[in-house]
């Protein structure tokens, strides 16, 4: 699905990705784990489309495509999508429109008809459900005065009426107490089929308990310095970065 | 080419006008009325129209709009309103008056409290029918020795809206004033509107200013507005004119103890757009909301001076304007809060935020705070931004095209004024206005905003992108 080969990324001159090689097939979860600044929230934000850095060298291939002639909007619209680590506060958009336009957005590019409103907030409601969101999110600005936790449950709410094929979630569960963050991860386990990835960033092993991969990497200084099974996550809980840092400085 | 240029003098040409029509004009005015008619008219001559070496007209230049053949009383006689303006107002009952070329058409319909002393009549009619009222209120707000545009409105009135509430009248049904030109070549008319709480009555007024064709035309309308002891007032200025009108509209609200104002100025056409909002806060505990929300492109100009004059202790007023400026329209925002030295305790608030969506469009925004009390809470504030780029990021990264995205940004950021107005059916209208705007749907033919020819939709959400 997702074919990342050689990318090399900087921002402002300064290299950020130094070389990044990840393939990710359909029915994958994959956690990207590493300390802080290494590059984790860079690769999200590349392969979403965001045009602050620039590509120096490598290719992104996602379903055939290459991704990276492709606009933001259109990425979304062949089932790529972002959660943020900080996601931006629209006020006087509410989230039932702004679900409304988006869903309509990427029906549009698929060149289907605008989903009937009652189709809609039906499917609002049902996932709702799904995600055991209770708030009254229908009428609420998007993410205007949200908790750092109704912020993330949200995220995870577009993703469910979005349905992507190809989910990053960027540090989801940073700064969420354990009830919001097994919302996440309930959210992300019952979307999971055959035919769609996740790409889970963390810096905890934590969100691995509820959140079980099939493969993790450990990006270090640019690079994908290690990769394994889920025991990788558990060696890295037990003996932390430094060990990951030692390990690179001596390669 | 050519070459001639045609200079109009529109000043001495109103002088002019004055002097061979000064007997039809003081008509049945008292004689205090004509004697300040005289006055007006003389502070007129002395002042000439405004021009960009004041300072409160810097950025606001009429040379253009005066340079016209102007008639100053066209003839309106032939005209049957119903004909060029159609009422069609699916769930908002209004009582609607409506002023063509400045004078009021009377329709012979009374307003449904009118048993209760509730009075919506012509400006001349009141002067004959209640002098009294007229001559306790008329041009006792509006003064015109520093304002040539309010002068010159005093000098040649003849007519506009007079409203009169009595004392402990809570009107029920919305009164819309709609004040339309419609003339053979290029019009000039001065409406005159006086407008009266009685102490603890309440009153909903919404005032239309719309064109109902692509005619030149110029609009220098006055109204005067009090509320007494106690007295409610919410108020809407919407404006869709033609890019080929100028309106100045002077406001003068007086408010008494303990009254409430909301007032919130919709301007989403016009060639040039000048509101002049005063509000005199005049006795104890009275409150004003003094709101605004611009939407102008091509070569449009608005400009809001707002004056805010705190006399007496425990009052409070809250400013908003927000303002969209596309293409090279241009706009201005004056705000001016005065604090007199008795006014302890004020509480005023300013705030003007503005949208440049291009980088020809232009705002000037000049808040000012003037206190002589000490014991006052008192900020003002001004931005001039672009579309978040960080929020457009988001909605793209949720496959909403950046054209849509830009529209909803815009949305939102009108919607904090659209979301004031307090009477749902004339928000929802507003509100779908607003959004056929920042579409481009919108033009000066939908007539007056509130009775637009399109049919109106149920909207079940806040926009509708499907029809993008």
């Amino acid at each position: 699905m997702l074919s990342i080969k050689n990318l090399r990324v900087s921002i402002n001159g300064k290299m950020i990705l130094k070389g990044i090689n990840l393939e990710v097939r359909a029915g994958e979860v994959h956690a990207i784990m590493g300390p802080n600044g290494t590059g984790k929230s860079t690769l999200a934000s590349i392969i979403a489309g965001r045009d602050i850095f620039t590509v120096e060298d490598g290719e992104i291939i996602y379903k055939g495509m290459n991704l990276l002639d492709i606009p933001v909007e259109n990425r979304a619209s062949e089932g790529i999508f972002l959660g943020f680590q900080y996601p931006v506060e629209i006020p006087g958009v509410s989230i039932t429109n702004f679900m409304r336009t988006a869903v309509n957005e990427q029906r549009k590019y698929h060149g289907l008809d605008p989903m009937p409103a009652a189709e809609f907030l039906a499917k609002m409601e049902e996932k709702k459900r799904m995600l055991d969101i209770h708030a009254k999110l229908a009428n609420r600005s998007v993410n205007e005065g949200f908790s750092g936790g109704e912020k993330k449950k949200n995220e995870i709410f577009q993703m469910a009426m979005l349905e992507p094929s190809l989910a990053i979630l960027d540090e989801t569960d940073s700064g969420l107490d354990i009830d919001a963050l097994k919302v996440v991860a309930n959210g992300v386990n019952a979307l999971r089929r055959p035919d769609n990835a996740f790409v889970v960033i963390t810096h905890y092993q934590r969100l691995l308990d509820y959140i079980v991969p099939d493969i993790v990497h450990v990006l270090f200084d640019g690079k994908i310095v290690r990769t394994g099974g889920r025991e990788l996550a558990l060696e890295l809980e037990e003996k932390g970065y430094e060990w990951i840092k030692a390990e690179a400085g001596l390669s | 080419m050519d070459g001639s240029i045609i200079t109009y003098n529109t000043r001495d040409a109103l002088l002019k006008f004055y002097d061979e029509n000064i007997g039809k004009l003081n008509g049945k005015g008292s004689p205090a009325n004509a004697e300040m008619r005289g006055k007006a008219f003389d502070a007129f001559s002395s002042q000439g129209f405004p021009h960009t070496k004041l300072e409160k007209w810097r950025n606001t230049d009429l040379t253009k709009a005066l340079n016209h053949g102007y008639n100053f009383a066209p003839d309106s006689g032939s005209v049957n309103i119903d004909e060029i303006f159609r009422c069609d107002v699916p769930g908002f009952n209004t009582h609607m008056v409506s002023l063509l070329n400045g004078r009021f058409i009377d329709r012979g319909k009374q307003p449904k409290q009118a048993e209760k002393g509730l009075v919506v009549c012509s400006l001349e009619e009141a002067f004959e029918k209640y002098p009294d009222l007229i001559g306790k209120h008329y041009g006792k707000y509006a003064s015109f020795e520093d304002n040539s545009m309010t002068a010159l409105n005093s000098a040649l009135a003849r007519d506009g809206a007079f409203i009169y509430v009595p004392d402990n009248v809570q009107v029920e049904q919305v009164i819309q004033v709609v004040n339309l030109v419609y003339a053979d070549g290029p019009a000039f008319v001065q409406p005159r509107n006086l407008v009266i709480l009685g102490r603890n009555s309440s009153l909903s007024l919404v005032h239309c200013d719309d064109s109902v064709n692509e005619k030149v035309g110029f609009v220098n309308t006055v109204s005067e507005i009090v509320l007494s002891e106690g007295a409610r007032l919410d108020h809407y200025k919407l404006q869709n004119k033609n890019d080929r009108s100028t309106l100045i509209n002077n406001i003068y609200f007086h408010l008494e103890a303990d009254a409430n104002l909301s007032t919130n100025a919709i301007s989403l056409n016009g060639g040039l757009l000048r509101n002049e909002t005063y509000v005199k806060l005049n006795g104890r505990g009275s409150h004003a909301d003094v709101l605004g929300v611009y939407l102008m492109d091509r070569n449009q100009h608005v400009d809001n001076y707002v004056f805010v004059d705190h006399v007496v202790s425990d009052c409070t007023s809250n400013e908003l304007f927000k303002g969209i400026l596309d293409d090279q329209a241009s706009g201005v925002f004056n705000g001016h809060i005065l604090v007199r030295k008795d006014a302890q305790r004020t509480m005023a608030y300013q705030n003007n935020k503005n949208i440049l969506i291009s980088d020809k469009a232009v705002i000037d925004t000049k808040p000012f705070l003037e206190i002589y009390a000490d014991d006052v809470k008192c900020s003002h504030g001004a931005t001039v931004g672009q579309l978040d780029t960080e929020a457009m990021f988001y909605l793209r990264s949720r496959g909403i095209t950046p054209h849509n995205a830009r529209m909803l940004l815009m949305y939102a950021f009108a919607a904090e004024i659209v979301n004031k107005i307090s009477i749902p059916q004339l928000q929802l209208r507003i509100d779908d206005l607003v959004k056929k705007r920042l579409r481009g749907e919108l033009s000066h033919c939908d007539q007056c905003v509130l009775h637009c020819s399109s049919k109106e939709q149920k909207v079940t959400f806040e926009i509708d992108m499907s029809k993008i």
